[in-house]
């Protein structure tokens, strides 16, 4: 079955993998959130690399080199059209949205945040949108401050603006946009033009939302945007973090070496211009080259279309869901403040025994805390079962689903 | 092989757990947990003369670790607490019925006698802390 968004058929040839039988059943991939398949175009866009002009970047002067050069400036300047920055300078590859968040909470952070600063966190957000901050506050004697979620996963702007108004060192905002556990959509203009009130920056965690939904950071004005290459078709060791100019300027750099540098001298160095300053030694040329090809994927299919695709499919799981006895759903059941991510427990089965009895019919689910312990523990469960769609999924696959889950009930006598 | 799996003495194990809760003033508590899975195990132990007079376990994580966990304690009560050095993780997979678990599970099923052995070392350890060394070497599982 088709959506009516997506020609999942045509899509699905795309990607080698889902050709693959597993225990002899077709592979039911439903890991999105953790990583999404790679199209043919990705895959022989970095074996042409490697096979083609396999150089280093940025400094030699043969052809090779600059053809390399360029593959590699053009994925900066189709990131930076994708989600419509002011200039490719503001956008540095790092090698993962991890890295990214700990790039700015090293280099911003250290500049900027003081003993008895504040910074803002909400209770949904994934470890690598915590742990860097924590370090930064032990170091700094800074504070943290958990924004609260409610049980249907949402935030509430009444409390954000209680610490902004009382807390005059309030210095930073960081927020996943989609949160990966129960894939709520949080009101991210509405709080950056919030905090912006109290001229206050805002990092939005975009790594699960600009994979989903239609990014537009001159819009937004948020002030740092991480993501990661490997959830949006592309490949692993490739994450962007956009800056804003002007702060990017200000900042320090955060790993040295080669590359990062105008001029090194026995006393002293001049760093590179943006965004080179960030980017110290070789980096991940073929990967960052791949990208541009899976930048190229989705913007032919439209973000808008897989937007649509994706409440299709969410809205038909859920309801095929609901139907089934002792099934606990998380998240928003309002289909326009969710992506395309399911969070449930069945009955009293773990997770992780769901995972095993699903992947005996080759279906692919992510069962655990989700990288999300602060939240596991405000939802008072150790862990949930998570579907995540892309492009390529069916409601076909959603069947299979079901009657797997129908198996697992049947198991545990539920 | 789900059917294998979850077959109803592991369901009886996990819904019904033996030997669950705490000891109060154990002899030795012992906690440790799976970071994959965030399964978790504590065991309390009472000991007298080397001999497990009381075991129970407290914890949290899937059907498999929650009843091994559940089997470990049967297995060993009023056993001498010498006899987890020798309980191998063929014994443990045996006893739970569960031969060809893949790798990732298996560690599930592993965690209560993972726990039970730090027990003994931990319990041998102000004893005869040489012989907790000897042990600490014979009972390494993974
Ligand atoms: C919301 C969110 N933030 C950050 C990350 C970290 O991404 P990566 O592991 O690619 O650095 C993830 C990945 O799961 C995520 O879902």
């Amino acid at each position: 079955m088709q959506s009516s968004e997506l020609e999942t058929n045509k899509i699905r040839k795309d990607f080698p993998i889902l050709t693959r039988k597993i225990n002899g059943k077709p592979f039911v991939y439903l890991d999105n959130a953790s990583t999404t398949q790679k199209p043919l175009s990705v895959i022989n866009k970095i074996v042409d690399y490697y096979s083609l002009y396999n150089s280093n970047i940025h400094r030699a002067v043969y052809d090779i080199a600059e053809e390399a050069t360029n593959a590699y400036e053009l994925t900066r300047k189709k990131v930076c059209k994708f989600i419509n920055a002011n200039s490719p300078q503001e956008i540095i590859f790092t090698r993962n949205a991890t890295e990214a968040i700990n790039l700015v909470s090293y280099s911003w952070g250290r500049q900027n945040i003081k003993k008895g600063d504040l910074i803002i966190l909400s209770e949904q957000e994934h470890h690598s949108n915590i742990v860097p901050w924590q370090i930064l506050a032990k170091e700094k004697n800074a504070e943290i401050k958990y924004l609260k979620i409610d049980e249907t996963g949402n935030l509430n702007l009444n409390e954000l603006e209680f610490y902004l108004n009382n807390h005059n060192n309030a210095k930073l905002i960081s927020l996943c946009h989609m949160s990966n556990a129960l894939g709520n959509i949080i009101p991210i203009k509405k709080i950056i033009d919030l905090a912006h009130t109290y001229n206050i920056p805002v990092f939005v965690d975009g790594a699960q939302s600009v994979p989903h939904l239609t990014t537009d950071v001159t819009s937004l004005d948020c002030d740092f945007l991480a993501f990661s290459a490997h959830k949006m078709l592309g490949p692993t060791g490739v994450g962007i973090l956009y800056g804003k100019k002007k702060i990017l300027e200000e900042m320090d750099p955060f790993l040295c070496g080669g590359d990062m540098i105008k001029e090194v001298h026995k006393e002293n160095t001049f760093f590179n211009d943006l965004p080179y300053k960030f980017e110290a030694g070789t980096p991940n040329i073929a990967d960052v080259i791949g990208f541009s090809s899976a930048l190229d994927y989705l913007n032919e299919i439209g973000m808008d279309h897989i937007r649509n695709h994706e409440i299709e499919l969410t809205k038909y799981a859920i309801e095929k869901m609901s139907e089934l006895k002792q099934m606990k759903l998380y998240g928003d059941i309002n289909l326009q403040n969710r992506g395309g991510i399911i969070s449930f427990n069945l009955g009293d089965i773990h997770p992780h025994d769901l995972a095993t009895i699903l992947n005996e019919h080759a279906i692919a689910i992510r069962s655990g805390h989700h990288c999300a312990q602060v939240l596991m523990e405000k939802l008072d469960v150790s862990a949930t079962s998570r579907i995540s769609f892309y492009i390529y999924n069916t409601k076909e696959e959603i069947n299979i689903f079901i009657n797997a889950l129908g198996e697992a009930i049947r198991l545990f006598q539920l | 092989m789900s059917d294998d799996i979850y077959r109803e003495i592991i369901l009886d194990h996990y819904r019904n757990p033996r030997n669950k809760g705490k000891i109060d003033n154990a002899d030795v508590v012992i906690h440790d947990s799976n970071p994959l899975c965030g399964d978790q195990i504590d065991i309390y132990l009472n000991v007298v003369e080397g001999q497990i007079k009381d075991i129970k376990f407290d914890g949290k994580g899937c059907a498999i670790s929650q009843a091994s966990a559940s089997m470990l304690t049967e297995m060993v009560m009023d056993k001498p607490l010498t006899t987890a050095k020798d309980i191998s993780k063929d014994d443990i997979l045996e006893n739970i019925g569960l031969t060809n678990l893949g790798p990732a599970r298996i560690k599930c099923a592993l965690l209560s006698l993972k726990v039970l052995k730090m027990g003994m070392v931990k319990y041998y350890t102000d004893k005869e802390p040489n012989t907790a060394e000897e042990m600490e070497k014979d009972s390494n599982l993974f």
